[in-house]
């Protein structure tokens, strides 16, 4: 039987497959066994009660989901005095993600959330629908640098820094990110989107803009988890179209040391579990041992390639 | 064994039979398989799908999360929701009455006898009924009857008499009459048709049903109308009433936050989401849509 543990810096995941921030809760214990996960994701949590975006909160397109939640939550100490606990009556590490839209605020939130029954925090720097200097800082490489250098000097708690697929140069943004302290990077959000409706030419989410979510972004995400890969040190969690074991597979061969799923967990409930069963039998047909044996095992440099072919193959 | 990457369905989900791994769940991924499924009158459908008993837990006003297989070769994203309309243990079956609204509903109202379907649930809380109600009143109206169709077998289990009041636009498309009757409910017909179903018809209905002692409770769905009619009756006359609402619904478990509906309580508004605290609510703190 394979051996799935993977390390993420200090913390140790049982395997590499986590929920994503946002589309999961403890409330899914009532379908699967949480405690089979790498790791348990909480939603993203602000300091204050939100509401969040008005509805319509999401829509169908021809090529995946359009959402805008708008990070509603019932604030940070709700969530240390009821939340938290929910989470630790399972095994498998918490990721407490979070999100400001100041740098100063952000800080001091993961510095109060820096409790003993949490494991990691997750500064989600890249909520699509925010703009660049109000917590969408993961635009930019200076606003990323100051923020995560902010944070870092406020926990010791593993720090892991959700970038943004919006950013123009991911690379840059993701080497700040590392250089202001960041434990891991966790690759990538949703990408900023519109759906516009031809019977009423009205926009179809309450929010206007939305986050795209669909399997067909994940060649895009991937290719920044590789890109990404090949100029940091730290581990990258993959995020971003996974919908069956292949896709883990191919995450980790890109770099990444684990990845998170979302959309495939609104699809099939229980498809969580059947990825880890199915890595595992993907493994152990292979002879596989461990299953870091496939970070970064991508075959980049022999290619078949047809040698008359004159163009070079591009980075 | 790994999955087809076309393969809509989870190695994790529960077909019929299967020993289920996880025996604490509530709620379950199952692959059902079509019983039957074909149309009642001109908008609706009914369709039976056997499944793993696990899925036979459910209880009136809960529903399912289907996942709708596609109409014309294109992907369909979400599941769609719906109430359980009957569950049929002796035969192992979940049912649900279905209008086509659009290419979810459209891909169900394909599925044959034979095959397969992909439905997770019972999902959310139901409709819930208290020792002292005696005589109870459901209004519905369209789909919104299939959802309270299954709380007449609940009354009928505990003794509680059922007055349904039937809304419809015209008589050909009245739906599960004699399911109610067949659950010993007394049923009342509103038409658009013959103008019965407007308000101040349907409000006469109704304090007659209070006057003779046989409105304990309102049960209502699927019009905001009679929604805010039952409201004001109840605030009224002071009778408890419960409304199961609907909302554009993502995971269904909670998590997401995207089916969220306005309540008022106590003076404030609150959101509140259907696929976990309801999609049955109190029905006086029910904003409406
Ligand atoms: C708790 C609950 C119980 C329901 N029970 C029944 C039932 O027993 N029988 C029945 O026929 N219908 C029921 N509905 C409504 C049913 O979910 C929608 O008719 C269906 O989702 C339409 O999908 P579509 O693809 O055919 O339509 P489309 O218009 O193509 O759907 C587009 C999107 O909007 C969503 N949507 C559209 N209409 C509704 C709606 N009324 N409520 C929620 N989401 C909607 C769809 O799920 C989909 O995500 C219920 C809804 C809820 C929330
Ligand atoms: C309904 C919904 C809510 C989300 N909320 C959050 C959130 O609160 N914080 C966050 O960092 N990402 C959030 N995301 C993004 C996901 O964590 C993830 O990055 C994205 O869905 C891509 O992964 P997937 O293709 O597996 O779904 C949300 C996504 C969805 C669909």
């Amino acid at each position: 039987m394979v051996d799935l543990s993977v390390k993420i810096g200090d913390i140790t995941l049982q395997n590499p497959v986590q929920p994503a921030s946002g589309a999961f809760s403890w409330e899914y214990n009532d379908v699967i066994d949480l405690n089979r996960l790498g790791a348990l994701v909480a939603k993203t949590i602000c300091r204050e009660p939100r509401l969040g975006n008005p509805t319509p909160r999401m829509a169908e397109t021809e090529a995946g989901i359009i959402q805008s939640i708008g990070l509603p939550g019932k604030g940070i100490d709700y969530f240390i005095a009821h939340i938290v606990p929910e989470y630790a009556k399972f095994t498998p590490p918490l990721v407490v993600s979070v999100s400001s839209e100041t740098i100063e605020d952000f800080a001091a939130l993961a510095e109060e959330l820096s409790v003993p029954d949490v494991d990691v925090i997750e500064a989600n720097i890249s909520c699509p629908t925010r703009n660049s200097t109000g917590g969408n800082f993961a635009m930019h490489e200076d606003y990323t640098r100051d923020c995560i250098k902010a944070i870092r000097a406020k926990t010791k708690k593993p720090l892991w820094v959700k970038l943004s697929p919006n950013a123009g140069d991911i690379v840059s943004i993701a080497k700040a990110a590392e250089a202001a302290g960041a434990d891991a990077l966790v690759i990538a959000n949703t990408f900023l989107s519109l759906k516009i409706r031809t019977d009423n030419f009205r926009p179809a989410l309450g929010n206007k803009f939305g986050g795209l979510v669909s399997p067909a972004l994940k060649p895009i995400v991937l290719r920044m988890v590789y890109q990404v890969a090949k100029q940091v040190k730290i581990p990258i969690i993959g995020i971003g179209g996974v919908t069956k074991a292949e896709d883990v597979v191919e995450y980790m061969l890109a770099g990444a040391s684990a990845v998170g799923i979302g959309y495939a967990g609104f699809r099939n409930p229980t498809a969580l579990i059947s990825i880890i069963d199915d890595l595992a039998a993907w493994c152990d047909e292979r002879g596989i041992t461990k299953v870091t044996e496939l970070i970064g095992a991508v075959r980049d440099q022999d290619m078949e390639t047809d040698t008359l072919a004159a163009a070079s193959v591009g980075v | 064994m790994t999955l087809d990457p076309n393969h809509n369905y989870s190695n994790a989900a529960l077909r019929i039979g299967d020993v289920d791994r996880y025996p604490r769940r509530r709620v379950g991924e199952f692959i059902g398989i079509v019983a039957s499924n074909a149309g009642v009158n001109d908008e609706y459908r009914h369709i039976v799908v056997k499944v793993h008993e696990q899925a036979l837990k459910a209880y009136a006003g809960q529903m399912f999360h289907l996942l709708c297989p596609s109409p014309d070769g294109a992907e369909v994203w979400m599941r769609r929701p719906m109430s359980v309309y009957r569950v049929d243990k002796a035969a192992g079956a979940v049912e649900f009455l279905y209008k086509i609204e659009g290419r979810g509903t459209r891909g169900m109202g394909k599925l044959q006898p034979g095959d397969e379907f992909n439905i997770a649930g019972p999902l959310g809380a139901g409709f819930k009924l208290e020792p002292a109600w005696k005589n109870i009143v459901v209004l519905g109206r369209g789909v919104g009857l299939a959802t309270l169709a299954p709380l007449s077998q609940l009354a009928a289990e505990q003794g509680v008499g059922v007055t349904a009041i039937l809304s419809a636009r015209h008589q050909g498309v009245v739906m599960s009459k004699a399911l109610f009757e067949e659950l010993g409910a007394r049923t009342v017909t509103v038409l658009d048709s013959d103008g019965t179903s407007a308000v101040e018809n349907v409000e006469r209905v109704i304090e007659e049903l209070i006057a003779a002692r046989k409105a304990d409770a309102f049960f209502t769905c699927g019009s905001n109308r009679l929604l805010k009619l039952t409201q004001r009756l109840g605030k009224k006359h002071n009778i408890p009433g419960q409304v199961a609402m609907e909302q554009i619904m993502v995971c269904g478990f909670g998590a997401c936050y995207v089916c969220m509906r306005t309540f008022e309580v106590d003076g404030k508004r609150v959101l509140r989401r259907v696929c976990r605290e309801g999609p049955v609510f109190n029905m006086q703190e029910a904003v409406g849509w």
